[in-house]
């Protein structure tokens, strides 16, 4: 009771100081500060991929923008989603609601962010999705609230399986997680390998989770192919990976595939497991001048390098606070144009720029993991391989389920809806058909 | 059955009697003033918190029927909420004419069915092994949601609208919706509370205090124990079916064993076997989960929550309002 009464009392402070800050100056900064919420796993299984270093790295955009636009401060909240979508969309429910936050950034869990959109978009808000991987975020959950920043199973499945297939990787044998988020991967890496000539020699699905492999393993190293690609996450790629490492895969002249791994995966697992396993990130803190600078500025917090997520976050906050400077005013629509208008090139994203959809498109690497003669220190762990064009990395518009997106699956939509539906009824079938269509891509952890 | 009760109760002393009745009248009184406080309560605190405390508070009053009535541990309950929450949900978002009181009563009466499968396959085991069997169907349920497309799998069921209540109140407004959550919670209370108190209700307590006593003196134990699982799993679903109205969307953490778990921890520690010490438990919960995960100390949930769990049952394994209760007819009565 005490706490809804200090919440009470601190929300009618806060009320109070906004309507006097509104009176003395900054008329089109609603409350008279920008206010910025991190929401994202702080204790959980991804608490080294974006977590309390992600907060960090919000902070020092901050802290370089100068702490605040136009003379408006910046205030940043911040909570744990602890991967739940329910705590996740009470909590943003709640800081539009009481708080009138601004934009809400971090979001890592799949489900959570798709949740959490979901509220955005009623309340008109502004999300920028930084930690989640699926692709159906910008696909056919896309909302105009919303941005996708880091990355996303397309150009990680994509770019790993047709980079791998040109030099030489031709014959692929596919670990499946057995759940829709795996099945998707599986179909996307066939089609990819099939089409750039190469071949699925064999497959297995393992139940999700798992924590033992070795049957999996061994089928994969009887199979003969080139190449084992992991169409899993999180702990099942770990696992996959770590057997893979005890019974010798990579030694025997197989090589190791990741569809989706980061670098707080590598690190944690060491080189030993790891090494040569080929993988596509999106940003690598190692990778050039510009970006080791900003990572060794990074590192003295934290005391570990940043993960392509944490530097997206501080990539978007940037973006995000000077296009409020611009636009002048902190309004989630306004804001959100101006986003889309200039484009992204900073540390972090090369050649970046945001579709329709919501989704920032930008350069992404195919990279390798060392081998420990290779690596020096106990970051340096990858080797840039080659570029993947923002241009061809991303799911093309063309295939977009997205209502946002003109093309022939938006006009079917429209189609269905009769002239008699309202809008609301209309975007609410479009929600319905999603949830159906998740069979095709349902995104999974992170 | 009632009638005797009546009768016995005139043949006691009237000193008793008159004892009884302003127990029962403060009780009343009592419950008057909750009522009165779950009225105000939206014009104090954020309603949207609210109704998740009220959602879990019906859930974990569901458990503690089974395991403070009848004795019972089940380690599935998350089963029923899930599947309250996802039937609901489905149908609601599939078909946009139904009403949400509609959607929410296929919900509950999906999940009594699956209480009424779960309960005929675990009631003939006891202890740890009926906890076991429970968490076993449980785990089957789980496996269900993640593979089905209806459930949208990890992603989750999003964008369920909270729609009209009969067609006519507009449930988007969080206060018209905090009203409606409390009326499904009396209600649940309601239930609950004329159960324990019913004739079955002591039946329920004899079974759990010496079963093979009960079935000594002609009790079909099995059939008792089978109605109580079913009705604790019908008002679980009734929470889960109600919580996915409010929060918009159904995902697979309601369904995931952390979730059985924490309703255990709910129970426990606002009192097994008090009919206020679910709400209690739940308050508590919900509050301290809400507040430490905005707070420096958020990555540390998990481990105050568990420090929070060991205490309590070290030290007042009653809970806290078995304790209050027992400090109440120390010092007062």
């Amino acid at each position: 009771m005490t706490y809804m009464k200090k919440t009470l009392a601190a929300s009618i402070a806060v009320a109070a100081a906004s309507s006097m800050a509104i009176s003395t100056a900054h008329a089109e900064i609603s409350d008279g500060e920008v206010r910025i919420g991190y929401l994202a796993d702080m204790s959980g299984t991804y608490r080294d991929l974006a977590g309390p270093g992600g907060q960090t790295a919000m902070e020092m955009a901050v802290a370089d923008f100068g702490g605040s636009v136009n003379g408006s401060p910046i205030v940043i909240f911040s909570a744990d989603d602890r991967n739940s979508a329910d705590v996740g969309a009470n909590t943003v429910r709640e800081w539009i609601d009481q708080r009138n936050v601004d934009m809400v950034g971090g979001l890592v869990a799949s489900s959570f962010s798709i949740a959490v959109t979901k509220v955005l978009q009623e309340n008109n808000g502004l999300g920028i999705v930084s930690g989640s991987a699926a692709s159906s975020i910008t696909n056919e959950h896309c909302t105009p609230n919303h941005i996708h920043w880091v990355y996303d199973t397309y150009p990680l499945a994509n770019g790993t399986a047709k980079a791998v297939v040109e030099q030489g990787g031709d014959s692929w044998f596919l670990l499946t997680a057995d759940y829709a988020f795996g099945h998707a991967l599986e179909a996307d890496v066939t089609s990819v390998v099939e089409a750039n000539g190469g071949e699925i020699v064999g497959g297995v699905r393992h139940p999700f989770p798992t924590s033992d492999f070795s049957s999996y393993i061994l089928q994969a190293q009887g199979s003969g192919a080139k190449i084992v690609g992991l169409a899993n996450a999180g702990a099942d790629t770990v696992n996959a990976i770590t057997t893979a490492s005890q019974f010798g895969l990579t030694q025997s002249g197989q090589q190791l595939a990741g569809l989706l791994i980061f670098l707080n995966d590598v690190h944690a697992l060491g080189l030993e497991a790891t090494q040569g396993l080929l993988l596509t990130t999106g940003w690598y803190w190692d990778m050039d001048e510009e970006s080791r600078a900003w990572s060794e500025r990074y590192f003295e917090e934290p005391g570990r390098m940043p993960t392509m997520v944490q530097a997206g976050i501080y990539s978007s906050t940037m973006h995000y606070l000077k296009a409020v400077e611009a636009a002048g005013t902190d309004d989630p629509e306004t804001v959100r144009a101006k986003m889309a208008e200039e484009p992204i090139n900073d540390f972090f994203a090369r050649n970046g720029s945001i579709r329709e959809d919501g989704r920032m498109i930008h350069d992404m690497y195919l990279a390798q993991v060392k081998t420990t003669e290779e690596s020096p220190g106990a970051w340096d762990l990858y080797e840039i391989l080659s570029t993947i064009p923002a241009a061809e990395a991303y799911r093309p518009l063309s295939e977009s389920q997205c209502s946002l997106v003109q093309n022939g699956s938006a006009d079917a939509l429209q189609a269905q809806a009769s002239a008699a539906l309202a809008w609301g009824q209309a975007s609410r079938k479009g929600v319905t058909k999603g949830v159906s269509n998740n069979k095709q891509r349902a995104g999974a952890a992170p | 059955m009632t009638t005797t009760h009546t009768t016995s109760a005139t043949q006691l002393p009237s000193a008793v009697q008159e004892r009884q009745r302003r127990a029962k009248l403060r009780r009343n009184m009592f419950y008057l003033v909750l009522l009165a406080m779950g009225l105000v309560a939206p014009f104090v605190a954020y309603p949207v918190f609210l109704m998740k405390i009220l959602c879990f508070a019906l859930f974990a009053c569901a458990f503690n029927l089974l395991l403070g009535y009848a004795g019972l541990l089940s380690f599935g309950h998350a089963a029923f909420l899930a599947t309250g929450g996802y039937v609901t949900g489905y149908l609601l978002a599939s078909y946009p004419g139904l009403t949400p009181e509609l959607g929410i009563l296929a919900g509950t009466l999906m999940a009594t069915l699956l209480g009424v499968l779960f309960g005929v396959l675990s009631i003939r085991r006891q202890g740890i092994y009926f906890a076991m069997v429970t968490l076993a169907l449980a785990q089957l349920m789980f496996f269900v949601f993640v593979q089905s497309s209806f459930t949208g799998g990890e992603d989750g069921l999003h964008g369920v609208p909270r729609g009209h209540l009969f067609g006519v109140i507009d449930l988007s407004s969080n206060l018209e919706m905090y009203y409606f959550v409390f009326a499904v919670f009396v209600f649940g209370f309601a239930v609950i509370q004329r159960t324990v108190h019913s004739p079955f209700g002591q039946v329920l307590k004899a079974i759990r205090e010496n079963e093979p006593r009960a079935v000594s003196l002609g009790y079909n134990v099995d059939a008792y124990k089978l109605l109580a699982f079913v009705l604790s799993a019908g008002l679980a679903g009734l929470a889960g079916s109600t919580k996915t109205v409010v929060f918009q969307l159904a995902s697979l953490t309601d369904a995931h064993w952390h979730m059985s778990g924490e309703v255990i921890l709910m129970t426990l520690l606002g009192g097994v076997g008090t009919l206020l010490g679910p709400l209690m438990g739940a308050g508590l919960v919900v509050s301290l989960q809400h507040l430490l995960a905005q707070s420096p100390l958020g990555n540390w949930v998990s481990v105050i929550l568990g420090i929070i769990f060991v205490v309590c049952v070290l030290s007042f394994r009653s809970g806290i309002i078995g304790e209050l209760a027992k400090m109440y007819r120390k010092n007062i009565k």
